[in-house]
């Protein structure tokens, strides 16, 4: 089924075609993690700390190794050595002894649910038992909970090797300090008619993917072994295992299962070494699985943080100068994404004068990992909003002074050469053009807010192999983990490029023996990426088609060309020995293969350069009921610049999906710690995601400013759009009741409570006018 | 360990018998010991409704149910939606709306809907909306979802059954 | 269940049972599925006697059911305001009351109707006023053995009707942040009757005996609200807690109560 090409030039890129694996998963036979089931297998939960900050005295394990059923427990003894500094592990970054310190605490926990031990048994209930029989001994310490208290002279120290370069080497939580600095900002700030300095507060908040974390290892007693999991790398989950446990990357291999989300949260990994460790223990394949309250109290959420923004402007509009000061919740070890906020705060805007300082905090809260567009939302609540009040300040509409200071081609970025094509400007015009911001708010405690959003999107490395068939159809091979539909846009690429009907390409994700590596599907970087990777090796399996033919034909394969599933010559009549040969079909030619050199293979691998930055605006309307603080969502469109749409629903899907996510992330969504330090909200009733019912329609404008370093000019679509919400809703919220908010979650208790202030010291006013 | 009891029930149309420990609930029995693993578990707690299947006609969380208060009821999974390789419209409507990206919540969705459409066949956006309050997406924001439900209502109300997707 | 003591608990719906269970917060040996039995399942209403609702009838029998909204419009609501469709199709009205939350959405209704508790399997069958069964989070007046049968309600007035608001932070799916159930009886053009009922805003839910006292005898305009608001707001005693903050739930509390009674009245009119 294909839909409308908006432009001629394309045959199946920017149709709507169905999924190629969508048939499995509306009749339930898709296979995600935890459907996967094998003779023999036993099954492995893990016993988590209850407190948030301890150390281990003792493991008794003993008790639980005795309960019938249970046949290995095992704890941080059981993994090997593991070096304390920077390494690369594929293409991440990582320290390993924090990995490995994170998979199963060695002397200390750091965070009510920091795994200690993992068991496994005959059933899943045996192994829950036997975890309630493992004796932990501990000294409990105190609980550091905020960057607050974290950065306090004094704190209770989480790592008592993290020093503090910039403070004479003293124990420290702060584990790093980032400094951009651009201009002079002390000249910039006496340039500025006028100063507005905010502090910021948004809480720790999860992904929020409806699949828990899951895994099954299955060790073989020759040294090999597999791993089947959820996850959004397989490569990355083969090199993070071998490197907590021990056992060599090329022993390994890892068959990504369907994944139900990720958003960036399972880029790493918690039970896939637990499971290849218990495996290699008792012989059998063990498989785990996460309850849900697991997930929020032993997976990685992202920051919490404190932002301070100074920024200073002249009275027609114009930013000269911001200050930042920014600190994000690591959680339990080092590595909050708070570079990626300092780089995207003001990253929309041309700023001559500008100094970043960001602090990456520890914490005893769980280790943090990814969630789309990482760092980029709690910054842009911050730097947003500041500008919704610059615009107010000077009577300018806020869209236009976003275009005023906006950047376009040629201006400066805060790290890097300057932008190349981008399509910021776009994105806040599709928003003004909109039928959205031209209609007409209706009643009163009505408002709307505009916000917007950037990320830089990734390149990395990724392969795809492209198989012609014996019936002149093809398959794509490639390892990026489908999380949103791109299988299909592969296979959309590769029908393209061939010129065969999108149908008669099989799309498949690959397990990392079967595929050259491929990196983590995140960073907005599948369609862009692999989508060069397939391209390339499209192009190749195209060229060795055309040669093939013309073979055949014994004629210059540049005079052959694919088209609408044929081979023909480009122009018969300037050919010699061009009479006579009509088009073949790609299923006649593929009946020739083996006599003119044998099966076609087209192959490619990119480290790919040319990432195209993303741009998102969203506007929203809000109805707030000024007596309980209730925000309603009445309106919501997001326009986003995404080079090229090679599915549009699909490109569609993630910007509102991002919406979503950032709406909840605005106004309801948050980790409630204790004064211990222990997480009270462990399921989904109390961590609260928008539901149905909580959100209108999201209204979609594609923006599509080609992304010059790629093939097909795409730009990663899948994060940037999480990151204006907050955002958009706080500076509508502003226009609807007056109260300017500056802390997430917005929640009725917290807006209300400033509806009431703001209306307490108006009737003082009046009062006293009178 | 407990003893095990026989249930007998009728599933998507098949008359079914399974064992099971009174402290299983109906959607372990229906992944673990039937191997239908079509409904997923989300949350265990009924908050998510990844696990909806329909008992006698309604939706229910089969997470909160135990197998053994399944004896002598119609069950219906996401398995059985399907009329052999004939799609339910609402599962062709999700498809050609991409209401699905990664597809966890999808079955529930699909359980949900069509229980909504037997009783209303003709729903409201609003009326749609309360009906799948109970199953969470993360990652669509329920746009296509609902769009799809809206046209599956439309295009059953025509009387118009399709094949398996093309 | 009087053969297996405190080790039996009742299973209806399951809807919390079984996540306590789970959870370790309540661990039965025995659970004693009682949707069987016939009383239980039974919704018996007459104009003349009021409502005899069993205790498993489940919350969307309730909201199905054409009495209940014409004549109880404010409890149907609650029941249909519970959790999702997925939970209102197997959760029961009484499951509700006897799961002994103080943020229970249909108990802040039964006592605003004057609903009472029928209980069975002790000495004698006892009748037991709704705003007095539950007696601390959790705990209900129920010992081992017994078992909630039927919720009674009185036969509506002429000119009365109820009404039921609860806050929550999204739209569905939450537990009541502050609950309100309201019920007012007109005559000649003041308030003959009217009772309120908090959830979520004490230990136990509770019936605002001074809030609803204040009303009698006059017009429900602004000022017989505010009072009644004002006083409702006085009976609570909430807590802090990550629903929310003791001083919203109390601020919270007067606005629905104020909207809960608007509503009853605009509906007790159309009687």
């Amino acid at each position: 089924m294909e839909g409308t090409n908006s432009n001629g030039k394309f045959k199946v890129i920017g149709t709507r075609p169905i999924r190629h694996d969508g048939v499995d998963k509306v009749i339930g036979r898709a296979k995600y993690g935890a459907d996967y089931a094998f003779p023999g297998m036993l099954h492995g939960k893990v016993l988590r700390s209850p407190h948030a900050h301890a150390k281990i005295k003792s493991i008794k394990t003993a008790k639980a190794l005795k309960l019938p059923g249970v046949k290995a427990v095992v704890t941080a003894a059981d993994l090997p050595q593991a070096d304390d500094k920077i390494e690369q592990a594929g293409e991440m970054a990582i320290n390993p002894r924090h990995l490995s310190m994170n998979i199963l605490a060695h002397d200390k926990v750091l965070y009510d649910g920091h795994a200690i031990a993992a068991v496994a048994a005959t059933s899943p209930h045996i192994a829950e038992e036997a975890c309630k029989l493992i004796e932990v001994e501990y000294e409990v310490l105190p609980p550091v909970m905020t960057v607050d208290v974290a950065m306090k002279p004094g704190a209770a120290i989480l790592h008592p090797t993290l020093r503090n370069r910039e403070e004479g080497d003293k124990q420290t939580n702060v584990a790093n300090h980032i400094q951009f600095k651009r201009g002079d900002l002390e000249a910039g700030f006496k340039a500025a008619d006028f100063v507005i300095e905010r502090e910021f507060n948004t809480a720790m908040v999860h992904q929020g993917y409806i699949e828990p974390h899951n895994a099954v290892g299955i060790y073989n007693a020759d040294g090999q072994a597999t791993i089947y999991c959820s996850t959004q790398g397989a490569f990355d989950v083969r090199s993070l295992s071998a490197q907590v446990v021990g056992v060599p990357v090329g022993k390994i291999k890892v068959v990504p299962a369907e994944i139900g989300g990720g958003f960036g949260g399972k880029t790493t990994v918690y039970l896939e070494p637990l499971s290849l460790l218990l495996s290699k223990k008792t012989g059998h394949p063990v498989k785990m699985v996460m309850t849900r309250s697991e997930v929020l109290r032993g997976s990685g959420p992202t920051s919490g943080s404190k932002i301070k923004v100074k920024m200073g402007a002249t009275k027609d509009g114009k930013i000269v100068a911001a200050e930042v000061w920014m600190a994000y919740e690591a959680g339990a070890f080092p590595g909050s994404p708070v570079g990626a906020g300092a780089m995207c705060i003001l990253a929309p805007y041309t700023i001559e004068n500008l100094q970043i300082d960001a602090y990456d905090v520890v914490v005893n809260r769980p280790k943090t990992a990814a969630y789309r567009a990482p760092g980029a939302t709690n910054a842009a609540m911050a730097g947003e909003t500041v500008i919704d009040e610059i615009a107010e300040r000077c009577g300018i509409d806020p869209i236009e002074l976003r275009v005023q200071n906006g950047v376009k081609e040629g201006s400066p970025q805060v790290v890097g050469p300057p932008f190349k094509a981008i399509g910021f400007i776009e994105t806040l015009d599709a928003i003004r053009n909109s039928d959205h911001y031209k209609s007409k708010l209706s009643g009163p405690n009505q408002g709307r807010g505009v916000a917007t959003g950037f990320w830089f999107n990734a390149g990395m490395q990724s392969s795809a192999t492209v198989n012609i068939h014996t019936d002149g159809t093809a398959s794509v091979v490639t390892g990026s983990p489908d999380i949103g539909g791109s299988r299909a846009s592969m296979a959309m690429i590769t029908a393209e490029v061939l010129g065969i009907p999108v149908t008669d390409v099989r799309p498949l994700v690959a397990d990392t023996d079967s595929i050259g590596h491929t990196d983590v599907t995140g960073g907005s970087r599948v369609t862009f990426a692999t989508g060069m990777a397939v391209y390339e090796a499209a192009q190749d399996a195209a060229r060795q088609l055309r040669e093939r033919a013309a073979k055949v034909w014994e004629v210059k394969p540049d005079d052959v060309e694919l088209h609408d599933g044929s081979v023909r010559l480009k122009d018969p009549a300037s050919v010699e020995k061009g009479e006579g040969k009509p088009p073949m079909s790609m299923k006649e030619l593929a009946t020739k293969l083996a006599r003119t050199g044998g099966p076609i293979i087209g192959r490619a691998s990119v480290n790919a350069r040319g990432v195209g930055p993303a741009f998102a605006t969203t506007c929203v309307d809000v109805e707030v009921d000024p007596d309980t603080g209730k925000v309603q969502i009445l309106r919501c469109t997001v326009a986003q610049d995404v080079g090229k749409a090679i599915h549009p629903s699909y490109v569609e899907g993630q910007m509102q999906g991002g919406t979503a996510q950032g709406i909840g992330w605005g106004l309801n969504e948050e980790y409630f710690y204790d004064d211990k330090g222990i997480l009270r909200n462990t399921g989904l009733l109390d961590y609260r995601m928008p539901t149905c019912l909580d959100l209108p329609l999201i209204e979609t404008a594609i923006v599509e400013v080609a992304n010059p370093g790629h093939p097909l000019g795409v730009r990663g679509v899948g994060e940037v759009s999480i990151v204006p919400p907050p955002a958009a809703l706080a500076n509508a919220i502003y226009r609807a009741v007056g109260v300017r908010m500056s802390e997430t979650p917005m929640s009725p208790p917290r807006l209300l409570k400033e509806i009431l202030k703001k209306r307490a010291t108006e009737e003082t006013h009046s009062a006293a006018a009178d | 360990m407990s003893k095990k009891t026989l249930v007998e029930v009728n599933i998507n149309g098949e008359e079914v018998e399974f064992l099971c420990e009174p402290r299983q609930s109906l959607l372990e029995c229906l992944r673990d010991v039937l191997e239908m693993t079509g409904s997923k578990e989300g949350c265990l707690t009924g908050d998510c409704g990844a696990c909806s299947v329909l008992i006698d006609g309604r939706a229910v969380c089969s997470c909160l149910m135990l197998g053994v208060e399944a004896q002598g009821k119609e069950i219906r999974t996401v398995e059985g939606l399907a009329d052999g390789n004939t799609l339910h419209p609402l599962q062709q409507k999700f498809l050609e709306h991409a209401s699905l990206q990664c597809g966890i919540c999808t079955p529930g969705f699909l359980m949900s809907a069509t229980a909504l459409l037997e009783r209303n066949p003709n729903p409201t956006e609003a009326e749609i909306r309360y009906a799948l309050a109970g199953n969470l997406c993360r990652c669509t924001g329920y746009d296509k979802i609902v769009r799809a439900v809206l046209d599956a209502a439309k295009s059953m109300k025509s009387g118009v059954r399709t094949s398996r997707a093309a | 269940m009087k053969a297996n003591g405190d080790k039996a608990r009742p299973i209806c719906g399951g809807t919390d049972l079984i996540i306590q269970m789970r959870a370790g917060v309540r661990q039965p040996a025995v659970v004693v599925d009682i949707k069987k039995v016939r009383e239980m399942r039974e919704l018996k209403f007459s104009p003349k006697s009021g409502l005899k609702l069993g205790a498993a009838v489940s919350c969307i029998d309730v909201a199905e059911n054409a009495d209940m909204r014409r004549h109880y419009p404010g409890l149907t609501e609650a029941a249909h305001l519970i959790g999702s469709l997925q939970i209102q199709n197997r959760a029961s009205v009484g499951g509700n009351l006897c799961n002994g939350s103080p943020a229970a959405d249909t108990t802040p209704a039964l006592i605003a109707l004057k609903a009472k508790a029928r209980i069975a399997g002790g000495k004698a069958t006892r009748d037991v006023p709704v705003e007095e069964f539950v007696v601390s989070p959790g705990r209900t007046v129920l010992k081992p053995g017994e078992l909630l049968v039927q919720l009674l309600i009185p036969a509506p007035a002429p000119h009365s009707s109820d009404a039921y608001l609860r806050f929550i932070p999204r739209n569905e799916m939450d537990i009541a942040v502050v609950g309100v159930g309201a019920s007012v009886t007109l005559a000649g053009g003041v308030v003959k009757a009217a009772r309120i009922g908090l959830g979520a805003v004490a230990a136990t839910p509770l019936f605002a005996d001074k809030a609803s006292e204040s009303l009698i005898g006059k017009k429900l305009d602004e000022s017989a609200l505010e009072t009644a608001a004002r006083l409702a707001s006085e009976a609570s005693s909430p807590i802090d807690d990550m629903r929310g903050t003791a001083e919203y739930r109390r601020h919270v509390t007067g606005v629905l109560t104020r909207r809960a009674l608007t509503i009853a009245a605009e509906r007790a009119h159309k009687h």
